[in-house]
């Protein structure tokens, strides 16, 4: 956290552009997470790409009036998301594949799959 | 119907495993039983309080709060059933020899039991709050066959209790003198088992290393989600892909316990000298 920031500090100030902090502070933070909604018990997206070999986020926000409960074996995350509340877990690092996740209460019809895939053919 | 049936299930199942090793731990010891309903109603209240301020206690400590109470939980189950081991290791065979000549229950002290009472109520506690939150979220929500997927639920409750039922009458059936070594070694893996999740959960939140995310990969052999590696992660902490550091936690308090409960157990002829050596 306190490196990304120092990082962030860093850039800026050899940059000295506003609207280049503005392009850094974008780009990192889109890195980060992934960014997953449950509405009507399901997943919005249902399929998310992530680099191989890396360790990253997932937000999930459950926009339902029930309680959901993310979870993914594959992926090693099992967390409860209140109605309206939004949770963050960690995963990874991955080996190339496909990690399926789903809403532990809903499991009928909350389903999507991580798929990782090696860094080098990703631009 | 079937699929609330089977979400209540594991979850009932995966607790009353915990409470059916208790319950046969504590076999010979009076007075267990109001100590294990005891643990088992604080549990469920527990649970009841813990689902009411889930959305809370996710955002709090920055979004790891769930981790964070989860793994503390587990970590005060981990304290209190190394604790009752070693206990047993000194006092376990006087226990067996006595229920032996006399045929009933031994009068102990309450610290035994009442670590065993915090055990079950943490047993509880974990999966209970996810039970709970599904109920409520069929309860809530406007889908009319609701009455059925409750009686789905409520048939998982029982389910999973007749399974720990008979789970603890096969312990039982254990003679008395080998129950207690058999008990001693599955509190031993339990806690251990324990003490990897609670180590796990806090490497994946980031907040410990996890020192390699996974040692080895055994999901083709047996996955850990399915009904047997359930059994086996509540019991002897199975994870088909587990963490370096989930590793370590697991070795250490399974070597503690055991080391710990040979040395206590061996020093025992030479306090109780009055007795002849069995």
């Amino acid at each position: 956290m306190k490196g990304a920031v120092r990082y962030s500090i860093r850039a800026t100030w050899m940059a000295g552009f506003a609207c280049l902090l503005l392009i850094t502070a974008a780009t990192t933070r889109a890195a980060e997470p992934i960014t997953l909604s449950i509405k009507d018990h399901r997943f919005t997206p249902t399929e998310v790409t992530v680099p191989a070999g890396e360790r990253f986020r997932i937000e999930v926000q459950n926009q339902d009036t029930t309680p959901a409960e993310f979870e993914s074996s594959d992926l090693r995350v099992e967390k409860i998301i209140v109605p309206g509340g939004k949770i963050t877990v960690m995963a990874g690092p991955l080996k190339p594949g496909t990690y399926k996740f789903f809403d532990d209460y809903h499991p009928d019809t909350a389903t999507g799959a991580i798929t990782a895939v090696e860094q080098k053919t990703e631009k | 119907m079937l699929a609330s049936l089977i979400i209540v299930f594991r979850e009932v199942f995966e607790a009353g495993l915990i409470v059916g090793i208790v319950l046969a731990a504590t076999r010979g010891i009076a007075r267990r039983g109001g100590f294990v309903t005891g643990g088992i109603a604080a549990g469920v209240i527990g649970s009841g309080i813990l689902a009411a301020f889930a959305g809370a206690l996710s955002e709090a400590l920055a979004g790891r709060g769930q981790e964070v109470f989860t793994a503390g939980i587990l970590i005060l189950a981990v304290v209190m059933l190394g604790w009752h081991n070693l206990w047993m290791a000194s006092h376990g065979r006087e226990i067996a020899r006595e229920m032996k000549a006399m045929g009933h229950a031994v009068a102990a002290g309450d610290k035994p039991l009442f670590a065993m009472a915090v055990v079950v109520a943490v047993a509880v506690l974990r999966e209970g709050a996810e039970v709970v939150l599904f109920l409520y979220g069929i309860a809530i929500s406007s889908n009319a066959g609701w009455p059925i997927l409750l009686a789905g639920g409520l048939a998982g409750v029982a389910l999973g209790t007749l399974i720990s039922f008979l789970l603890y009458r096969g312990l039982v059936a254990i003679p008395v003198a080998r129950m207690f070594s058999v008990t001693s070694w599955l509190i031993a893996l339990v806690a251990a088992g324990m003490a990897g999740q609670a180590a796990a959960t806090l490497a994946s939140a980031d907040l410990i290393p996890s020192w390699g995310y996974e040692i080895w990969d055994s999901s083709w052999l047996l996955r850990e989600d399915s009904i047997m590696g359930r059994a086996l992660h509540a019991l002897v902490g199975y994870a088909d892909r587990p963490m370096g550091v989930q590793l370590a936690a697991f070795l250490a308090v399974l070597g503690a316990l055991i080391i710990g409960g040979h040395l206590i157990s061996g020093s025992q002829p030479h306090r109780s000298s009055s007795q002849t050596a069995s």
